[in-house]
């Protein structure tokens, strides 16, 4: 699997620290470097920082120390560099976030249209393929609350598509949703990952890390405790924390 | 073992009708007897004054322009004072013979608000169509052209003044109060505690004081020789003081707005503008209908307290018109009356929008 893909990392962190006004510590000495094409599925308990480490990625937060670089452009306070790595940096939230006052094919044309440039007609005509691809074309001109949760999250993943990312991140994208919902969106996100968009996955869904992960990332307590392919991290983990997690959420 | 197949029970009616007139006044007027007890007792109350205010307003009603036959005896209500001084109630001091004027101007102005309000004429034509109108309108009420006599904005009064003020204001106040509102939630400190410190100051104070400090305190300041309009300086006024309030609402509405909304935006690489206009105002301002409308209609009737600066609106010139005339004066309160209708009128469509408005903006939250 390794050798198909570049060596050349498309994201890297260098001792990155994080933390939310003065004591409190989120990300420590983050070291990280994600291969082109990756798929990493990123756990750990609530409060350990994964979702903030992912959010620094599209610098919806700031670090403080520390080096990020992103399809080599470095995320400083530079806005040019940040809009820059936002084009390239799709992301799907575990609310969804789709704005309530559009409808569903507004929500995927709104960036390509007012960002990209595109004429309307066409923006519409890509948004629809990326509709299709998460099997809810039909529903293109409902509004999002008309939707159920599943429904909405595959939207956001269409929205997020649309700017064609070489980056997707997922923050607990099937965290909010009905047991009976999450398997539509994995499905779709097991679609994408055979397309070889880089992926960085914030979840708790064990079956979808085994099945497409290239590489598992257990974080506690702001660093990364311990990383590994899935077959091994799942069946022979190395640290007592992570055996101690693994045996909390595998043990019902 | 077997696997026993799942059937759903049918829907069934409710075993009480809960739809209908019939069912609506059992539950609502007879529901126990504390409700059966209160439905009687308002009951009698309408029955006994309902008749004797018809038959004051109505029956017994003079509407003859003589105030001798008003003040015969068993005679209801004089609503002979408005026939008598419709005139200046609704232009006041503005010159008898060149009324017509403010008559055109006014249904103009009138007109264009109305159409404003609708969706089919909401075109980049219209910002120009009320440059044209309020050209119109000054001219029109000025004079000093084309044989029209010219006529001071001091003179000018009645409702063509309420209207004017009103809606000059109104338009003039939301941009003001988009952008200190959008200015108090900045990361930008100067921005921001300059709009907090404006609406603070404006809010720590009485319109009436406002419009004091316009008409006789503003001039004092000024270098000598330069005047600034008396009507101008209270539209400056009214139009400041709004705005801080109307701020405020925006306001409430921008912070109910989910940070994740803002977020998705910047993902999708919306600049703040961007983000601002199309993803969180719309939002925030669908949800502060009810707030903005508020305002809009406190501010129509707020314009009544110009009085005391000598400009004459609709109630000022009420006052002027009968109190200088002793033989109509004890009969003011018909007149109250009948700009109490007008501002009715008014208000209540504008309310009436506002539930229109409504409806527009939450179409996506239906289900």
């Amino acid at each position: 699997m390794a050798e198909t893909k570049s060596t050349q990392p498309i994201i890297t962190f260098d001792k990155v620290n994080k933390w939310y006004g003065n004591n409190f510590h989120v990300l420590r000495d983050i070291d990280l470097s994600v291969a082109k094409g990756e798929r990493i599925v990123i756990c750990g308990p609530s409060g350990s920082g994964k979702s903030t480490l992912i959010r620094c990625i599209n610098r919806l937060e700031e670090h403080q120390q520390g080096h990020l670089i992103v399809d080599g452009v470095e995320l400083t306070d530079d806005v040019k560099a940040i809009d820059q790595v936002r084009k390239e940096v799709g992301m799907v939230f575990q609310q969804f976030n789709l704005f309530p006052h559009l409808t569903v094919l507004e929500n995927l044309t709104l960036s390509p249209m007012w960002v990209g440039k595109m004429p309307k007609k066409e923006a519409e005509e890509k948004a629809m393929i990326q509709l299709k691809r998460v099997r809810i074309a039909e529903q293109a001109g409902k509004y999002p609350l008309q939707l159920s949760g599943g429904q909405q999250q595959r939207v956001a993943i269409a929205r997020a598509l649309c700017l064609k990312p070489k980056i997707m991140l997922f923050d607990e994208p099937t965290s909010a949703l009905d047991p009976e919902m999450i398997k539509e969106v994995l499905d779709v996100m097991i679609a994408m990952a055979d397309e070889g968009i880089t992926m960085l996955c914030v979840t708790h869904e064990m079956g979808f890390a085994k099945a497409v992960a290239d590489r598992v990332i257990f974080m506690d307590q702001g660093q990364i405790v311990e990383q590994n392919n899935p077959h091994d991290f799942f069946n022979n983990p190395q640290s007592e924390r992570s055996k101690d997690f693994l045996s909390k959420i595998l043990g019902h | 073992m077997n696997a026993t197949t799942f059937q759903p029970i049918p829907a069934r009616p409710a075993p009480v009708n809960t739809e209908g007139p019939v069912a609506w006044v059992k539950s609502n007027l007879m529901g126990d007897w504390k409700t059966t007890l209160s439905t009687v007792l308002i009951g009698a109350v309408l029955l006994w004054y309902v008749p004797q205010i018809i038959n004051w307003a109505f029956i017994t009603a003079s509407w003859a322009p003589r105030y001798e036959a008003c003040s015969a005896e068993g005679v209801g209500a004089c609503w002979g004072v408005i026939t008598e001084k419709y005139r200046i109630i609704l232009f006041g001091r503005y010159p008898y013979e060149e009324q017509w004027r403010p008559l055109i101007a006014t249904t103009l102005l009138t007109g264009l608000l109305v159409a404003s309000c609708m969706r089919r004429f909401w075109h980049l034509w219209l910002p120009l169509m009320w440059l044209a109108v309020l050209t119109i309108f000054f001219a029109l009420m000025y004079g000093n052209f084309g044989g029209l006599t010219k006529v001071e904005t001091d003179r000018w009064g009645g409702l063509p003044l309420t209207i004017l003020l009103s809606s000059l204001s109104l338009v003039l106040c939301f941009p003001i109060a988009l952008v200190v509102a959008l200015g108090r939630r900045s990361k930008l400190p100067a921005i921001r505690s300059f709009c907090t410190i404006y609406v603070e100051l404006i809010r720590g104070v009485p319109l009436i004081s406002v419009l004091f400090m316009a008409s006789f305190m503003f001039p004092l300041f000024m270098p000598q020789g330069t005047q600034i309009d008396v009507l101008l300086r209270v539209l400056v006024g009214i139009t400041l003081f709004a705005a801080a309030y109307m701020a405020e609402v925006i306001r409430g509405g921008l912070q109910a707005i989910p940070k994740g909304q803002v977020e998705a935006a910047a993902t999708l690489g919306l600049s703040y503008w961007q983000t601002q206009r199309m993803i969180v105002l719309p939002q925030a301002l669908a949800m502060v209908v009810p707030g903005i409308m508020n305002n809009f209609i406190s501010t129509f009737k707020d314009t009544s307290l110009v009085t005391i600066v000598s400009l004459y609106e609709l109630t000022g010139a009420l006052k002027l018109g009968i109190n200088s005339d002793a033989n109509w004066r004890p009969f003011i309160i018909e007149g109250y009356f009948f700009i109490a209708l007008i501002y009715f009128v008014f208000c209540f469509s504008m309310s009436r929008y506002s539930r229109w408005v409504e409806k527009q903006v939450n179409k996506s939250k239906l289900r």
